[in-house]
This record gives structure tokens, sequence and C-alpha cells, in this order.
């Protein structure tokens, strides 16, 4: 009995701590490999591969292809663990084990059965930002919120889970993100009244370790109201409820589509809030915490240890779910941990990720005017919120109000195509937006399960610049600022990939995959693959040889706002029409090219 | 003409692909779009069908405004901007043109539901969406407005003030006052 004891504690003490997988974090490590989306817990989708590089990058060419079967837009990438890539789908969700030892030869294929009513509650296309791999299972979240894992070498199924109801609106596009003995899940519908959520299921068996809400009592939202902190201050009592009327925060949106990142050390993940329910910012006074807000959750307990809310009060649906890249850089002499983050609201941000100190927030795109600044001084009551310009605030219009020429449009200076990082130049490659709008906010009542929007929009390219609507940059996180611009044609809505090569990849709306020089920007290499990609570009090693590969197959919010091109109604009506259409370069697909230089 | 009639009928049932595109290029009936008589604010055919009504200086009539304004809240997220179809979704501005009215009434009402090996297409039920309801005239005269391009992309400049009518029966619709 004694001896049961001592094995049983011994168990609770390894099976309690979330604390990185030492063998999952080893298998990051292995640049051959690519076994979570985001590349690393750091999300820096940095490769140390180095075959290809600046100067050979010219002669890269097609190495084989792979068509899913399915027409939708293809967001995220596939993984490779050891001789097997495995790629995922838009809906219905398929998944692929593709042997590498064997020309991609199917190992095995999972295909769910979901109930189609899911498809239209998904806003914006049935896209899905792929698989995990954990544990010697592949891990999927499927869009009707199913979370699966799958035995990775047979594809059988060894258990699964329902995170939440598409009746009322809650599905999925996100990928999810393993940390140690447990796996970490979001939700979408902020469109639909969700009120969003983190939950943390145990790996072994799916059964569930805890859930955090965005909004809600301090119960639900996991917080200390005197040891969680926002920008250096205990958030206090009821801090989820008390900036909301009545009982609005149950549907107050703050969804967690985005990706998640993870500090092994701090034992912290990172990752964003989305958009408060409703669009119309006049049913929802008050600053509607803890929508758009940076979160960082101790990963055993979901217990906060600090908030930053970068656009209270959103009036202009700037989710704030975009990627958390986590760096250690040098400020002033001393290396600092730090938190950088590309905001839909058009600031990147970058923070202590230890303490949650705000360090910088400058626009990214130039164009940003709905606020002037980010009110940097700690001992102003405006400290690190946005001074909003009035002119721009479709709450100061109000409701049955057209407020022009805001930018960025509601899709963000960036949406939720992830940035990579270098360490070797400390520059962020990222892809962004180059695109105003015009938004009318007007009264709507909430169904359960209907789209609960409440606003009008109308986008275009913005005015007065290159008349494109995108920009590939590199960006200073320290300083905030540009070091350099690439103009696009269409939104860059593609995950990039920064090489030990000196280069950086990305993707087009058109197709094209991109090779730049990560210096300067130049463009060392293009090729058309099928279909637009909204995909993300990954990289791995087989057999000694470095590959590149990326999904193509248009669509997402993207496709549905690009497909027949924009119109600036502020131009009048002789311009209208003059902007490009999507439709007239790429049709929908659904394509992994993978690419390597030549024997 | 009897004869060309049948001919442009066998026409369509050869090559029901290809309707959307004819149907685009070919001109529309009148008798589908011409307001033959208006009732506070509101526009009919002669068969007494909703329709827009666009003046010589371009104002329109409140509801295809309103329709505009509901489209873009309700159906753009998968329709695309204006009725243009997107990635996602068919164009709505040829929907309804191709489809009859009280077809279009059940789709929005009812939904329908295309899952096949090429397509994945589900148009929900919003039957107890009164966003969507409570303007769904609104929304089908503003999209057939965009299918004969009576009323231009972007956002309509002049409109035809609201009547009370119109007022009284959107408060009572949505229950609100």
């Amino acid at each position: 009995m004694r001896r049961l004891l001592i094995a049983a504690s011994a168990f609770a003490l390894t099976a309690g701590l979330a604390h990185a997988d030492a063998n999952l974090q080893s298998m990051m490590d292995d640049a051959n490999q690519w076994v979570i989306q985001t590349g690393d817990y750091k999300n820096q989708r940095y490769s140390k591969l180095d075959q290809i590089n600046k100067d050979n990058v010219k002669n890269l060419q097609v190495a084989w292809t792979f068509s899913t079967g399915v027409l939708r837009g293809h967001e995220g990438s596939p993984l490779v663990v050891g001789d097997v890539m495995y790629v995922h789908t838009p809906f219905p969700n398929i998944v692929y084990a593709l042997d590498l030892n064997n020309d991609g030869k199917i190992i095995w294929k999972y295909e769910p059965k979901q109930d189609p009513n899911v498809i239209p509650v998904m806003c914006c296309d049935t896209v899905n930002r792929g698989v995990a791999y954990a544990d010697g299972k592949i891990l999927l979240h499927q869009a009707d919120t199913k979370v699966v894992a799958l035995d990775a070498k047979t594809g059988a199924e060894v258990w699964s889970v329902t995170n939440g109801d598409p009746g009322i609106g809650e599905t999925n596009t996100a990928t999810v993100m393993p940390v140690g003995d447990k796996v970490i899940v979001g939700i979408s519908g902020g469109e639909f009244g969700v009120r969003g959520s983190v939950t943390a299921y145990n790996i072994k068996d799916g059964s569930q370790a805890w859930r955090a809400y965005s909004m809600g009592p301090d119960s639900d939202i996991l917080v200390d109201p005197e040891k969680t902190t926002h920008l250096g201050k205990p958030v206090g009592v009821d801090s989820g409820t008390n900036t909301w009327e009545g009982d609005q925060w149950k549907i107050g949106g703050g969804t967690t589509w985005g990706w998640y990142s993870y500090d092994a050390e701090e034992n912290l993940i990172y990752y964003g809030t989305g958009n408060p329910s409703t669009w119309n910012p006049a049913q929802r006074p008050g600053d509607n915490r803890w929508s758009m807000t940076v979160m960082a959750r101790d990963a055993d307990t979901g217990m906060a240890r600090w908030f930053y809310q970068m656009t209270p009060h959103d009036e202009w649906d700037y989710d704030g779910i975009n990627e958390m890249i986590l760096t250690e850089q040098e400020i002033d002499g001393k290396t600092r941990k730090l938190l950088t983050h590309f905001d839909r609201n058009g600031f990147g941000y970058t923070l202590d990720r230890v303490s949650g100190e705000l360090i910088t927030a400058e626009k990214y795109d130039p164009t940003v005017n709905w606020a002037t600044h980010v009110e940097m001084d700690k001992n102003s009551d405006q400290y690190g919120r946005p001074q909003v310009v009035a002119q721009y605030s479709t709450e100061h219009n109000g409701e049955d109000v057209n407020s022009t020429g805001i930018c960025p449009a509601a899709l963000g200076s960036k949406d939720q195509q992830p940035a990579a990082y270098s360490p070797t130049t400390g520059l962020f490659y990222v892809p962004t937006n180059h695109v105003c709008m015009d938004y009318e906010p007007f009264r709507v009542s909430y169904t359960a399960g209907q789209p609960y929007v409440g606003a009008t929009l109308s986008m275009y390219p913005a005015p007065n610049s290159h008349g494109g609507m995108g920009n590939f940059i590199a960006w200073d996180n320290i300083k905030g600022e540009i070091v350099w611009s690439i103009p696009e044609q269409f939104s860059v809505w593609s995950g990039a990939l920064a090489t030990a090569g000196d280069i950086v990849f990305y993707g087009t709306l058109e197709g094209y995959l991109k090779a730049v020089n990560m210096a300067t920007g130049e463009e060392l290499y293009k090729f058309k693959t099928p279909s637009g990609i909204i995909g993300n570009v990954m990289t791995y090693a087989h057999g000694g040889k470095q590959y590149v590969a990326v999904l193509s197959g248009v669509g997402g919010w993207a496709g549905i706002g690009l497909a027949a091109g924009l119109t600036n109604p502020n131009d009048g009506l002789g311009a209208v029409g003059g902007y490009a259409a999507l439709s007239d370069y790429t049709a929908l697909g659904g394509q992994l090219t993978v690419f390597s230089l030549p024997n | 003409m009897r004869n060309f009639k049948v001919l442009c009928a066998a026409f369509l049932v050869t090559s029901g692909i290809h309707i959307s595109q004819a149907g685009a290029e070919s001109t529309v009936d009148p008798a589908l779009i011409e307001a033959a008589y208006s009732e506070n604010g509101k526009y009919f055919t002669a068969d007494d069908i909703p329709t827009y009504k666009v003046q010589e200086d371009g104002t329109i009539d409140w509801p295809s405004y309103s329709g505009f304004r509901r489209y873009h809240s309700e159906c753009h997220v998968c329709h695309g901007p204006e009725g243009e179809g997107s990635t996602y979704a068919p164009a709505l501005k040829k929907s309804a043109l191709t489809m009859d009215y009280y077809d279009f009434i059940d789709v929005v009402t009812n939904g329908r539901t295309r899952i096949n090996a090429a397509e994945n297409s589900v148009m929900p039920a919003f039957g107890d969406n009164p966003n969507v309801m409570c303007y769904l005239n609104d929304i089908y005269v503003y999209v057939k407005a965009r299918g004969t391009d009576a009323v231009p992309r972007g956002r309509p400049r002049k409109k035809e003030a609201k009547t009370d009518a119109i007022r009284e029966e959107e408060n009572a619709c949505l229950g609100t006052n």
C-alpha cells in the first residue's frame, strides 16, 4: 500500500503540471519537422533550414503537388512529423496522412461526418487553420466544434469531445495548441452573439481541464481580482461584467479564433479575444471587457496573469485575435522577454510578456486614422487607450449615420494571417491589408443562432496610396517603424515564413508564392499556383533535402470581400468597378504545392 | 414569335448551367421590374410583386435603400458586396432576376442545402430572424435593382424619405418602439 501511494503521488506530480512536453519541444526544435501550425510555441514562423537561400531560391521548382478534393478557402498549412505529412481541408475537415517516402501516397484519410447546417453559421467561409501533433496523436478541431484526437499512425479516432453548440452560432475555424498534457482550444461566432471562451482538454482522454470565458463573473473568466493585472494594476472584482449593461455580457462576443503561443518558463499561454457583439456600438455601452484583449493565462489552471485591452468599446470590428509573437530582444542594453502583436486596429504592440507592460504601440500602416495614437503616459487616465478621432467614431456619429473614410477597414490592417520573425535581422515580416471603409451602425435584435451584426460596411482600397489593397512589410518592433514595404494589388492573406537562408516567403491572393530578400524586400522568386493563397507557408526537410509547401484555395473573408472587386463609393459613380476584381485572376481551388531546388 | 419562344425554352432546359450567364446578357422581361403602382413609398409591378423605382435624377425608393443597408448587414458576409457573389455563395443580383419572387422568399425563409461532390452550399433558414424577415422585400428589391444595374455598386446617393407607414410597419414587425 505504501508503495502504491508513492507511485500515485509521483504520477500526480507529472500529470498535474502542463509544462512543455519535452518530446514535443525537441520535435519543434528539429527544423526538419513542422509539428504544430505555428512552427513553434513562440509563433516566430522561422526555420533554421538554409539549403534554400537568397542566392539559389531563383532556381526553386515544383517538386510535387496534391489535390485536397475540396473547393473552399484553404487556410493553415500541412504538418510534417518524421516521414509523414498531414494535410487538412476546409469543411468537411478531411485529414490526409501522406507518405513522404512513397511520393505522397495516402496512408490514411479521415473524413468526419458533420451536420451541413454548421456551414451557414460560419461567418465568412468554412476555413480551418489546421491540425496539430502531440503524444502520437493528430488533434483536429472541426467546424462543428468537435475536437478529435486521431492516432497519428492509423487515423483511428482515440477520443472526441464537443466544445460548443453550432445551434447558437458556436463554430470553429482555428487550430489548437498542445501544451504539456493539455490541448488549448478556442471558439468562433462573434457575429452570432457567442460568448467567447478558451478551453483546455487533457490530451490523454479529452476530459476538460479548465475553461476561461472572455467576459462574465470572475469565476467564469478565471481571474484573481487582486493578482490579475491590467497595465500593472489589479483588475478588481467583477471586471468581466461591470463594463457591460445588464446581462449583455452573456452575448458579448470576444471569441478566440486566432493563434496561441506559449512561454514554458512562465508557463503562460497568450492569445487575443475578438470583437464585442454586436457591431452597433450604441447597443452595448461601456468598455465591454474583456473583448479586444491580449490575455496571458497559466497553462495548468487557466488563471489570468495579466490582460491588456487594446480597443475598449469597439466601434469598427477590430477583433484582437491576431497572433502573439514571442521574442527575446535587447532594449536599452537589457534582454527582455517580449510579445509582439499586429492588431486588426492597425497598431503594432510590443509588450513585456511577463508583466504585461506596454512598451511600444505604433501604426504599422501609415493610413491608419481612427485613432491619433495610443496614450503611453503611465500617469494619464488614458494610459494604454487609443485616442479615438471623433470624425471616425461610429459611436460618436451615432446610429443610422454613415461614418466615411475610416482606415483600416473591418478586415484590419492585418487579419489572422500570421507574421514571421527572424532572430538574425530582429525584424518582423508582416502580411497586411491596405483597405479603408465606410461604416453605418444600426439597431438589431438578438436571435440565438442568427447573425447579430448591426452595421453596413463598404470597403475600398486605401485612398491616396498606391491603389492596391495590400502590403508586405518588414517591421522594427522596438522602434515601431516600417523598414521596407512591398505594395501588393490585393490584401496579403497568407502567413509568412522566414528562414536561415535569409529569405522570407509569402503567398498572394492571385496565387503567387513569392520569396523576397529578408534584408531588402527584393523579390527573388515567384510562381503562380492554381488558386489564390490564403494558407501559410511552411518548410521541412526530408532525405536531406529542404522543401517549401503551401496550400492554394482562395476563400475566407478575402474571397468574399474581394471576389468581385471593391468600389469606393466616395469616388463618384464614374470610378465604380475601377478596382481589380480577384475573380479576374483566380478561381476556387484546393491544392498543396511543394517546392524544392533541382537535384 | 411562338416558335422563338419554344426554342428559347429548349435552350434553357438543355444548358441549365449557362442560364445565369445568358440571363445577365439578355434583356429582362419589363413586367418583372417595372413599377406599375406605389403604396406608401413602396412600389409594385402589375403582378403585385415588390420592385424598385429609380427617378431620373437617380433618387431611389426608400425600400431599395433600406435593402442596401440590410443586405450589407445580413447577406454580405456570404454573398459578397452589392449582390456580386463571392467564392462562398452565389451572386444574388442574378438570383433576383432568374428566380421567381415567391421562390426567393421561400429560400430565404426556409433555407436550402446543396451538398454533393462539387458543392458544399447551405443557405440558412432566416424565418425566425427579424433583422432579415422584417426587411425581406427591401432586400429583394435592392438585389433586383442591382441585377439590372438600375442601382449601381456603392452606396445609393439619393433616396426618397422614409414614410410613416413604413416606419409603423417596421416597428410592428420588430416589436420595438
